[in-house]
């Protein structure tokens, strides 16, 4: 047993609420909750910064392999020509940030509430159970992003493509952005919703249409000819994360304007947002 | 000044049309003490906690911590109390340390507070040797001294432990029920569920029986058991005669016994009953005899004692039982399977 000074010293750093009848306010409360909401924030970071290799996998290997069979191999066999490889790199970017953040938020969601608990503990932090499902996606986003930007350089190491002009970059950091944030709030949604048993059917009826109709391949306008799977597409979110990539960085292309990409991921996002916390919230409240 | 807890006119239904699972409970925990919510497997114990620690939201009714409503400042309410889980749900993410430095994190402790706490409470738990390790890793018994630990990081004001005992070993319960004894000699409150009579029995100050979500008894453990009919029962085992006398007469001698032992003052009532323990010739040639009191029992031992030596009896075994908490238990809920 500790001694008396060490339990006196474990007791209540609170101030005692019978002495405060009057409420705080939320100015004295922003401080303990933003803390609060970081340290929720930073557990996620942390545990896969100290094992980064899971996720450097997730982020690299199939992106890599799309860029390597698309930019590379159909190019020499001689399906592919010219600047192919430029309007590729957009929408492999898109893909990969949208799909990582989604993921990411979805797969420890899934566990958490099925089987593991771990989220309990932060459940039962001091801050509103909202903030912990906005941790979530944030957590995804950054991860979204992480995996959109590090498709830059592979991009135009393997596709042999030329590096993009500065004035580029505003307009690619925005909507990669938004569409991590758009992935992030898909997954928070996903990850409330799918039971561990129906994790493979969900991610098979959900990820394998995402990927093939989010225009990744290949810019949106080029689909006038096959006008269903175009309106198919256009109902994808991803799709105007891809647009929006080729609208900031190749501005001679025919694509769905940068404006029009950021309104629609706008929409999207918030959309996904409030169905994803509206989810967490009732899971969360057993 | 509040007390530790309050619950008033509590519901929770989990469907609109399925019975209440928490139906119009009632009862407040004062500060520093130990109070067992006792109940067959669902009755409401749980639940109850889930409402109580901001996890389920009531239907209708009101909790209150320390005079802080749980369900409208849910964020406050967190900070007082902390949550022993039936199930270990600590961080597999994280090691044993990282669960307890995390959790502080949460809970806004200073970074050099909650090293000094971490390294302290391990210690406490006897888990240094642990701190390094894998959440897997750990033993059933281990874990829960770590979600321990991890619940005491934020030195909370009103500790609850769901069916804290369920899965442990005969040392892990004992180390368990130390610790609690402890934090109460701290001043930190402490509602536990349980449906364990000797636990409740030994740790509460005061108990709650609960069934189909009502409250059908509150008190310490000893008013509850002395509430029963029937007091405490005084047993006396004699030596059988050698050689054995005639049954005739044997059961003559008894039943003079019987009948000094019932016109004892205090007595309530007396018979011979079936030998206590064992079986074979001693056994079977041991009789016995069984006096039911409402009064201090030691009072009348000496009595008993000089009825026996009257009768020439010779006495090998003297036990006095009071009712347990079981027995109030079963009275109150049934013996029905659940």
């Amino acid at each position: 047993m500790t001694t008396r000074t060490e339990t006196a010293d474990l007791d209540v750093p609170d101030p005692d609420p019978d002495t405060g009848d009057a409420d705080p306010g939320p100015s004295r409360h922003a401080g303990p909750v933003t803390r609060t909401f970081l340290a929720v924030l930073w557990r996620d970071l942390f545990t896969t910064a100290r094992r980064p290799a899971p996720f450097l996998v997730q982020v690299i290997v199939q992106p890599l392999l799309l860029f390597f069979v698309f930019g590379k191999v159909l190019g020499v066999a001689g399906y592919t020509h010219g600047d192919f490889g430029e309007a590729l790199l957009p929408g492999v970017m898109a893909l990969n940030a949208f799909l990582v953040s989604l993921q990411n938020t979805a797969m420890p969601l899934i566990m958490d509430f099925s089987w593991s608990g771990e989220i309990e503990d932060r459940l039962l932090a001091p801050l509103p159970g909202s903030l912990v499902a906005v941790a979530k996606l944030v957590f995804g986003t950054l991860c979204g992003l992480f995996a959109g930007l590090v498709m830059a350089p592979i991009g135009f190491l393997v596709l042999g493509t030329a590096a993009w002009p500065a004035t580029a970059w505003p307009g690619v950091l925005l909507v990669l952005l938004l569409g991590s944030a758009t992935g992030a709030g898909v997954g928070l949604a996903l990850g409330t919703i799918v039971s561990p048993e129906r994790i493979s059917v969900t991610f098979s009826l959900v990820l394998a249409p995402l990927t093939f109709t989010g225009s990744v391949q290949y810019p949106w306008s080029s689909l006038g000819h096959l006008r269903w799977f175009q309106v198919v597409s256009a109902a994808n979110p991803l799709t105007y994360v891809s647009e929006g990539l080729r609208a900031a960085t190749l501005p001679g292309l025919r694509v769905i304007p940068l404006g029009t990409d950021i309104l629609v991921l706008v929409f999207a996002l918030l959309a996904a947002a409030a169905i994803g916390i509206r989810g967490f919230m009732s899971r969360a409240l057993g | 000044m509040s007390h530790a807890v309050t619950v008033s006119e509590l519901v929770k239904r989990y469907h609109p049309h399925a019975p209440a699972a928490v139906d119009g409970l009632s009862f407040t925990v004062e500060r520093g003490e130990v109070f067992g919510l006792l109940g067959p497997n669902g009755a409401g114990k749980s639940t109850t906690v889930g409402v109580l620690t901001t996890r389920m939201l009531p239907t209708s009714g009101r909790c209150l911590l320390f005079g802080t409503d749980v369900v409208a400042r849910p964020a406050r309410a967190k900070r007082l109390l902390a949550v022993v889980p039936q199930r270990q749900n600590l961080d597999r993410s994280l090691d044993v340390r990282q669960n307890l430095l995390f959790h502080a994190r949460y809970h806004g402790v200073g970074r050099d507070e909650r090293v000094r706490r971490a390294a302290e409470l391990l210690d406490l738990m006897g888990l240094t040797d642990q701190a390094g390790q894998r959440v897997e890793r750990l033993s059933g018994g281990q874990a829960q001294r770590v979600v321990i630990a991890r619940a005491l990081m934020h030195a909370p004001r009103v500790l609850f432990l769901d069916e804290p005992s369920t899965g442990l070993d005969p040392q892990s319960r004992l180390f368990l029920h130390h610790r609690i004894r402890e934090l109460r000699e701290r001043g930190v409150t402490v509602v536990l569920t349980t449906h364990d009579m000797e636990e409740a029995e030994d740790l509460c100050d005061r108990v709650g029986i609960v069934d189909h979500g009502r409250l059908l008894a509150l008190d310490t453990p000893r008013a509850l058991t002395e509430a029963l009919p029937g007091g405490t029962t005084i047993t006396a085992q004699v030596r059988g005669t050698d050689p054995p006398t005639e049954k005739a007469e044997e059961a003559a001698e008894a039943a003079e016994i019987v009948a000094a032992l019932a016109e004892l003052p205090g007595a309530d009532s007396a018979e011979q009953g079936p030998p206590a323990r064992g079986t074979g010739a001693a056994a079977a040639a041991e009789r016995c005899f069984r006096l039911r009191t409402h009064k201090d029992p030691s009072v009348l031992l000496p009595d008993v004692l000089r009825v026996l030596a009257d009768h020439g009896a010779e006495p090998v075994g003297l036990s006095t039982a009071r009712p347990s908490l079981q027995d109030v238990f079963i009275s109150l809920t049934g013996r029905e399977l659940r």
